[in-house]
């Protein structure tokens, strides 16, 4: 393998627009160098940004590195360039089963299957996600599907936003008044400071939704803010929750919103569940 | 600052198209300084809500390690409240509706925050 990497990576300084760095990536990838195999990946991406197995690859290597989040938007570019795309269809039903949404898990396994019916790790996968499969072998390399037998259990509630980048530290659940129901928050200093800012939330989401009526401006949706070590994001995921995202001054606002979103919508199905 | 200071740098904002009004208040007290705003809006209130607001808020960002808010957009369905405070702990707030540009809106505020600072 080591050889291969080498004659790959001759060839890819020879012509740097090869496809090649398809090859490589996944060699690298295989080999456990996630950095190298990131830069070629992106590396091959700024040159073919098109290329339905470029963003694939791409998004392997952040699930290897669990960047879920940005695997997850790397697989559905996948899609969008080419839908019936296997292999991000079963990179994305290995993240849905991540995060507990064996609805959705499921659904993309099928998909997947339309496109690959001899694929015998989709049925693998696809008993797994139903519960009756046996204890499988780890999921292969070149497929992350769902077939690790400890994520198929029901999701404690510190577990709610396993997946999502900054699951431990900058995504927080409460309820209306202010108890905490899932994620964490940590200081920039590596403090926990989910209690402390749980406490304030509940007044916040009061004066938001009342300073709305009042303006008539319906109900509220989102308050996004900018401090000076970071951003945060508040929305409501149900009527009697609220979900703060906090992230530093890197992630830009929009995307701030599109993480809240995605967590919400992850928190919405998890407090469904509990009731 | 002057009242003329004020009204110029709120005409800044509400020249923003979609911005339906902007206000200066005392974050303290959450009274108003200046306003500029669309017939129907109750300024006093939505003063006191915004100053409350940003209290609450900027608690709870400081709990959180972010540090004081330099920026606040409440999303609403039909529109938009967007606040920026000045160091004087005065706030700078425009009412936006939902489509308003809110970039060019937190330029103008940020500006007018910083001279009304």
């Amino acid at each position: 393998m080591a050889d291969d990497i080498k004659q790959l990576s001759a060839q890819l300084a020879q012509d740097p627009h090869s496809l090649v760095f398809l090859r490589l990536g996944e060699l690298l990838r295989q080999k456990r160098q996630l950095e190298v195999a990131q830069r070629v990946a992106t590396n091959g991406l700024e040159r073919h940004p098109h290329l339905a197995d470029a963003h694939d690859l791409l998004a392997r290597i952040q699930a290897d590195r669990h960047d879920y989040e940005h695997a997850f938007d790397e697989w559905d570019m996948t899609l969008r360039i080419a839908p019936g795309h296997t292999g991000a269809l079963k990179g994305l039903a290995f993240l849905y089963f991540k995060v507990g949404d064996l609805t959705q898990a499921e659904s993309h396994l099928r998909e997947a299957k339309k496109y690959d019916p001899e694929d015998p790790a989709v049925d693998q996968a696809i008993a797994m996600v139903r519960g009756g499969a046996p204890a499988a072998e780890p999921s292969p390399p070149t497929a992350p599907v769902p077939l690790s037998p400890e994520v198929s259990e029901p999701l404690p509630e510190e577990r709610i936003f396993a997946g999502l980048e900054g699951a431990h530290e900058g995504l927080l659940l409460v309820d209306a008044s202010g108890q905490v129901l899932g994620g964490a928050l940590r200081s920039a200093d590596g403090q926990d400071a989910t209690q402390a800012v749980a406490a304030y939330l509940a007044g916040v989401s009061q004066e938001a939704g009342r300073t709305a009526k009042l303006l008539h401006l319906g109900g509220w949706m989102g308050l996004s803010a900018e401090g000076p070590q970071g951003n945060v994001h508040l929305t409501a995921p149900t009527s009697d929750a609220l979900l703060l995202v906090v992230r530093d001054r890197s992630v830009p606002m929009g995307r701030l919103a599109v993480i809240a979103q995605r967590a919400a919508l992850i928190a919405r199905r998890w407090l469904e569940r509990q009731a | 600052m002057s009242a003329n200071g004020y009204e110029a740098a709120l005409s800044r904002i509400t020249s923003v198209r979609g911005v339906r009004g902007a206000m200066v208040v005392a974050g303290a007290d959450g009274l108003v300084v200046a306003e500029q705003l669309m017939e129907g809006i109750k300024g006093a209130a939505v003063a006191a809500l915004a100053a409350s607001l940003a209290t609450r808020l900027g608690r709870a960002m400081e709990a959180g390690g972010v540090g004081t808010g330099v920026f606040w957009h409440l999303q609403a369905e039909r529109g938009a409240l967007l606040v920026v405070p000045a160091r004087s702990g005065m706030l700078v707030v425009a009412v936006a509706e939902p489509g308003v540009n809110a970039g060019l809106a937190r330029l103008e505020l940020l500006r007018a925050a910083e001279s009304v600072a």
